[in-house]
């Protein structure tokens, strides 16, 4: 061990953390699409993948190979420089929330003063690289998709930011550890309902998922802001995708769902991250079902309910928040 | 440890170099998209900058409203508006370019003159307290006044802001 000893052990730390969290984010993808294969299929009385592996469980693996394996095609009148950004630029915000993610007492790569805050600014990057992948593809369907996209996000941000206030006004810290530390007696949804479902339906259309995938509709604008990009261009917008929705699960579940607080288990500083993980699955289990439940709305619909219910009924919880903290 | 210094100094470095290149992007491109990401670009190194002066909410916020809210504001503009895809070259050049490049480089030189010659005194303690708590305190009971000022040309500017597009939609259909 003495050529380690110029380096420090925060830092070797630090370094298997990222390493760790980016294969989290791979292997999150991995699961979250056959998840979503196979529930899509069964919702409309289907098997789902079944062939690769004892009920198709390898299936989104063969599919991540097949998908590096692919040429990268750039299209002749695309914005080359920033065509070839765009993706890294949607990828990179995306695992960088993970240092702040509290999986467990123990189990956190940093946790920041400012951890919530932090995310939420990330989440700000992921914008404008939307907009980049629309632009740079020179194509009317991408910009469409992505003029929705943002046009979308900004609406959202208000409600996801003030129900997350709500919670933050009672636990006073910004700090991921401490919201969580906060719920050791009583779990928030219990006293924030209001603010838990404001959050999950905001996110849901944070994450372009149906029924508010707009940016991205199929039949509309082919695939929205990444109709031009393939092979790995692509696939790192989806990862960036998955990683999106583990991300806000994660934070729904720091904010309202207790973190990893649940029954004791053994080595519970650590095994706690079993609890984490079960309610951040459950809530992508409700997200994906509500996608292959419901239809997609018309965008004047998804702008009124952001605008005229959303952000008003957001605003009076917050208002009742602060008056009752304050009595 | 050595090697914590060795980061920290890499670190300033790419966050000038940052600024630097994210600014002569914003000034000298001809593709008004390449312009505002540059502008992008130079943000995230200020916000770098704040960081390495220790204000972790100060960088926050300068991603969250500076790269978040204001360029995503500018794209939106270029996208929406009739804008040229790109720029004459006449029109980069302006008329007076020697008066603006002597006036700044009399600029550098005096602002550069200062520090060289201002007395760094080495700080022994941290001094004053910048947390969350500490601004927003100051914020609500000392600068109460100002804040409140701001939220009423803020509002003012959204009121403003609805009426405009308001006029817009009428016009349209009438």
């Amino acid at each position: 061990m003495e050529m380690f000893n110029f380096l420090p052990p925060e830092l070797i730390r630090m370094i298997i953390f990222v390493a760790l969290l980016i294969g989290l984010v791979f292997l999150n993808a991995l699961v979250m699409v056959y998840l979503e294969r196979k529930i899509a299929g069964h919702i409309q009385r289907r098997l789902g993948p079944m062939e690769v592996g004892p009920h198709g469980i390898f299936q989104t693996l063969i599919d991540g190979i097949k998908l590096i394996g692919k040429q990268l095609i750039i299209p002749r009148d695309v914005n080359r420089p920033l065509f070839r950004l765009a993706p890294l630029l949607a990828f990179t915000p995306v695992v960088l929330p993970f240092v702040v993610i509290p999986f467990s007492q123990k189990i956190q790569a940093r946790d920041l003063n400012l951890g919530l805050v932090f995310i939420i600014a990330m989440s700000a990057i992921n914008v404008l690289a939307i907009f980049v992948a629309g632009w740079s593809s020179n194509n009317k369907y991408s910009l469409f998709g992505a003029m929705r996209s943002v046009a979308q996000n900004i609406a959202f941000e208000i409600p996801i930011l003030l129900s997350v206030l709500s919670v933050v006004l009672m636990t006073n810290t910004f700090s991921m550890q401490g919201i969580v530390t906060a719920q050791s007696n009583i779990w928030f949804i219990i006293v924030q309902p209001v603010a838990f479902l404001i959050y999950f339906i905001a996110c849901i259309a944070e994450t372009n998922r149906a029924p508010f995938d707009l940016p991205e509709a199929e039949s509309e604008l082919t695939a929205g802001f990444h109709t031009e990009y393939s092979g790995m261009g692509f696939g790192l917008f989806f990862l960036g995708e998955y990683g999106n929705m583990f991300v806000v699960c994660s934070i729904a579940t720091v904010l309202f769902l207790g973190g990893w607080h649940g029954f004791t288990l053994p080595f519970n500083d650590y095994g706690a991250i079993i609890w984490f993980m079960f309610k951040v699955y459950f809530l992508l289990f409700l997200m994906i079902q509500i996608r292959w439940t419901y239809p997609r709305v018309r965008f004047d619909q998804l702008m009124n309910l952001a605008w005229k219910y959303l952000i008003p009924i957001s605003l009076v919880n917050v208002l009742i928040t602060a008056v009752i903290v304050k009595l | 440890m050595i090697i914590y210094r060795y980061i920290a100094e890499g670190l300033f470095i790419g966050f000038i170099m940052l600024v630097m290149s994210g600014s002569i992007l914003a000034v000298r491109s001809r593709i008004l998209m390449h312009a505002v990401l540059g502008l992008a670009v130079s943000f995230l190194g200020v916000a770098g900058l704040y960081f390495f002066l220790g204000s972790m909410f100060l960088t926050l916020m300068q991603i969250l409203i500076y790269v978040g809210a204001i360029c995503v504001v500018l794209v939106f503009g270029i996208m929406v508006g009739k804008t040229p895809k790109e720029i004459d070259e006449k029109q980069l050049r302006g008329k007076h370019s020697i008066l603006a490049v002597s006036l700044s480089t009399v600029i550098f030189f005096m602002l550069s003159a200062s520090v060289f010659f201002a007395k760094w005194n080495p700080v022994t303690e941290k001094i004053g307290d910048f947390s969350m708590a500490y601004l927003g305190k100051n914020m609500l009971y000392h600068y109460c006044l100002a804040f409140e000022l701001i939220s009423v040309i803020l509002l003012a500017a959204i009121i403003g802001a609805i009426i405009l597009a308001r006029g817009g939609r009428e016009a349209d259909l009438g």
